[in-house]
């Protein structure tokens, strides 16, 4: 009850001009008018490279960084900590401490490439930069959680299969690919999941840092509507939300589906 | 229990009831809500100390909410919720009309203060004849500030048309410095071109605002409309721009063109508070001017309204609220204000005099008031303004979308916004 009914409600004003105070029935309209966004387009588009980049790179330094972090290394409990610190601190402070970095001129980055002879790039205020710029963050702050699943999943592998392929006379990277790849893949499911649903829907990190912008070239689903919500279109956000819904289904849904069948299969 | 018990119960409660509302009304408490903005806030406290000094049985409380967007949906939530302190702060013009007075507020038309009122004001704050608002401070207007050390180091005279504008601009760049400051990180501040235009926009046009309401006159099809986005591209495409102009903030803005770093930042006037809180030592070097136009003999000045003080429908305590928006609203009350707060522009109640000592940049604001070229901004003519207004000018300001383009990408803005308020003929 306490989930379904947000939830319709939300689906009924998604269908009304709504400010707040009183909602007027306007059919599908609300959803004609997002779908004509001009930059709803470019919002999609922005959304699957962020959400596949993050979630990409997240899986193959997690995993590395795992690898690194589960062998024999001097601090190895501190740098577990070193890692997973990132994900404690709040995104929207990262996202202030990250922009004051990346100034183009006074910021801490450019600087230091300056000092070594590179002309350091407008890292957020160019057009063509700004998502990248985004992502990158986005990787350092959530890559901890990706490398503590994946340490979860390298320690449940028996060290047996280790013991016999080394007494087969397997190279470390032929452990690494006939071992550890297969064996570790219910932990690589679960990053990839997780981290593509926090891509998709990914929002405060952006907002902080870019605000979608310059002009409208950083902008994701979650920020065009974020900005219908600000100017008080109340029923064309909600609109936009059961869209964002809609389009996460559609991609988690058979993705889900794909993996688990991969599972049972072995 | 009986109908006779019931009777007795509901005598007392009344009774109690009664008494407790008359000592409420001997001391009475006034909520009073505004923007933190340190001038809003400031300015709130002053005008509760004097009016508890002058009605000692009344307490003002005052109540802080954020600016902006969120502060906009705060207000509209409260509103909305019967949740509204008993005075609140809130914009006039275009921003006061979604929150539908009509419906949500107190008819403040009948006050006594409203006799010195400017009609100007009143015109922003109604809706079919009735005056919902009180003006809480003083006129602003749009324009550009400038540093008047450049100016005179490098001989240049404030501009009548922007040809002289552009010639001033390519002296000042050529002798090394940054002409015009612009500061996209803060988006809003990428818009003053071309709201400030709208002087330059109505002289050529005089029905725009009623034909653009009306959906019959388009920004991408009316020249003199265009113009304000071709000029900030304009600025743009010849280089005057700061190296670091995707990245500055307003703060940054104010401290290029108080401290010589740049020679112009457009900007509206109440950044003259900020600045005499960052710069005290600067504000003689800061001047102001209405951004130009084409025609030498037509310089006028784009004019934004304050802010005013509404009473909503659910207040419990509408005489004593009436009375403090009176008070808000009288000369004793203005000068209250004016003590704590940067005077932005000429005042809007008659007999409340600006104070002798006011910054440069006001002063050279004057002139326009006297002259009569002013005209107020198309926000307080129409309820429409598109919401990416800001989005779509950082890009024409970065080079990135030709200003025609622009233009026509706006409308498309303008006429979501339109469609959501259910504005007739859209």
């Amino acid at each position: 009850m306490f989930f379904l009914l947000p939830t319709a409600t939300s689906f009924w004003y998604s269908l009304t001009r709504w400010d707040l105070m009183t909602a007027e029935f306007i059919g599908l309209e609300n959803f004609h008018q997002f779908f004509s966004e001009p930059f709803l387009v470019q919002g999609l588009i922005n959304t699957l490279i962020y959400a596949a980049m993050t979630s990409g790179l997240k899986t193959i330094f997690g995993l590395l960084l795992a690898v690194l972090l589960t062998s024999n290394l001097i601090a190895r409990g501190f740098l577990r900590t070193v890692v997973f610190f990132p994900v404690l601190v709040s995104t929207i402070g990262i996202g202030i401490t990250f922009t004051v970095m990346m100034h183009p001129t006074r910021g801490i980055i450019n600087v230091a490439l300056e000092a070594i002879g590179i002309d350091g790039p407008g890292w957020l205020t160019d057009p063509a930069l700004a998502l990248f710029s985004v992502a990158l963050v986005d990787l350092w702050k959530g890559v901890g959680l990706a490398t503590l699943i994946f340490i979860a999943g390298l320690a449940a592998i028996s060290p047996d299969y280790y013991e016999a392929s080394r007494i087969d006379g397997a190279t470390r990277m032929q452990q690494f690919r006939r071992i550890t790849l297969p064996l570790v893949q219910p932990a690589t499911i679960t990053v990839i999941t997780l981290s593509l649903i926090g891509g998709l829907r990914s929002f405060d990190l952006i907002w902080a840092m870019t605000r979608g912008g310059p002009g409208f070239s950083s902008d994701v689903v979650a920020s065009v509507i974020y900005k219908q919500y600000q100017a008080g279109f109340y029923g064309l956000s909600t609109a936009g939300n059961v869209i964002l819904f809609g389009l996460i289904a559609v991609i988690m849904v058979p993705l889900t589906f794909m993996f688990n069948r991969r599972e049972i299969e072995q | 229990m009986t109908l006779r018990m019931k009777t007795k119960l509901t005598v007392v409660t009344a009774l109690t009831a009664l008494l407790l509302s008359g000592t409420a009304f001997a001391d009475t408490t006034l909520t009073f809500l505004v923007d933190n903005n340190a001038d809003s806030v400031a300015a709130a406290e002053a005008l509760a100390t004097a009016y508890s000094e002058k009605n000692p049985e009344v307490t003002v409380e005052v109540e802080q909410r954020p600016g902006g967007g969120e502060g906009d949906n705060i207000v509209k939530t409260r509103l909305a919720t019967g949740e509204m302190t008993d005075v609140f702060l809130y914009n006039s013009g275009s921003l006061l009309q979604a929150l539908k007075p009509e419906t949500s507020l107190l008819d403040l038309s009948d006050l006594p203060s409203q006799a010195k009122v400017a009609d100007g004001f009143k015109s922003v704050v109604s809706t079919d004849g009735k005056v919902y608002g009180i003006p809480y401070g003083t006129t602003m207007a749009g324009g550009i500030f400038y540093n008047k050390k450049i100016y005179s180091e490098l001989g240049l005279t404030p501009p009548k048309t922007w040809a002289e504008f552009m010639a001033n601009n390519d002296k000042i760049k050529a002798a090394g410095k940054v002409a015009v400051a612009q500061t996209y990180r803060d988006t809003w501040t990428s818009q003053l071109f071309v709201l400030a235009d709208y002087y330059n926009l109505q002289a050529q046009a005089p029905n725009f605002a009623a034909d653009y309401t009306a959906n019959k006159a388009k920004y991408s099809t009316t020249p003199a409309a265009v113009k304000g986005f071709e000029r900030l591209q304009e600025v743009h495409d010849k280089g005057l721009l700061n190296e670091d102009f995707g990245a500055g903030t307003y703060d940054d803005g104010l401290r290029m063109v108080a401290t010589g770093e740049a020679a112009h930042y457009p900007m509206l006037s109440f950044a003259i508070g900020a600045l005499k809180q960052n710069h005290p030592d600067e504000m003689a070097d800061v001047g102001f001017f209405a951004q130009p136009g084409d025609d030498a003999a037509n310089n006028g000045l784009t004019v934004w309204m304050p802010p005013a003080v509404y009473i909503p429908r659910t207040t419990a305590n509408v005489e004593e609220a009436k009375k403090f928006a009176d008070f808000v609203g009288s000369v004793d009350g203005c000068k209250a204000i004016m003590a704590v707060n940067t005077v932005q522009g000429p005042p809007l109640i008659d007999g409340c005099d600006l104070p002798p000592d006011v910054p440069a940049a006001i002063t050279d604001m004057l002139p326009y008031f006297k002259d009569g070229k002013t005209a107020p901004a198309l926000e307080f003519l129409s309820p429409i303004k598109g919401p990416a207004l800001e989005q779509i000018t950082v890009e024409v300001g970065s080079g990135m979308r030709p200003a025609a383009e622009a233009a026509a990408l706006y409308d498309e803005d303008v006429r979501k916004q339109a469609k959501q308020l259910g504005i007739p003929n859209w």
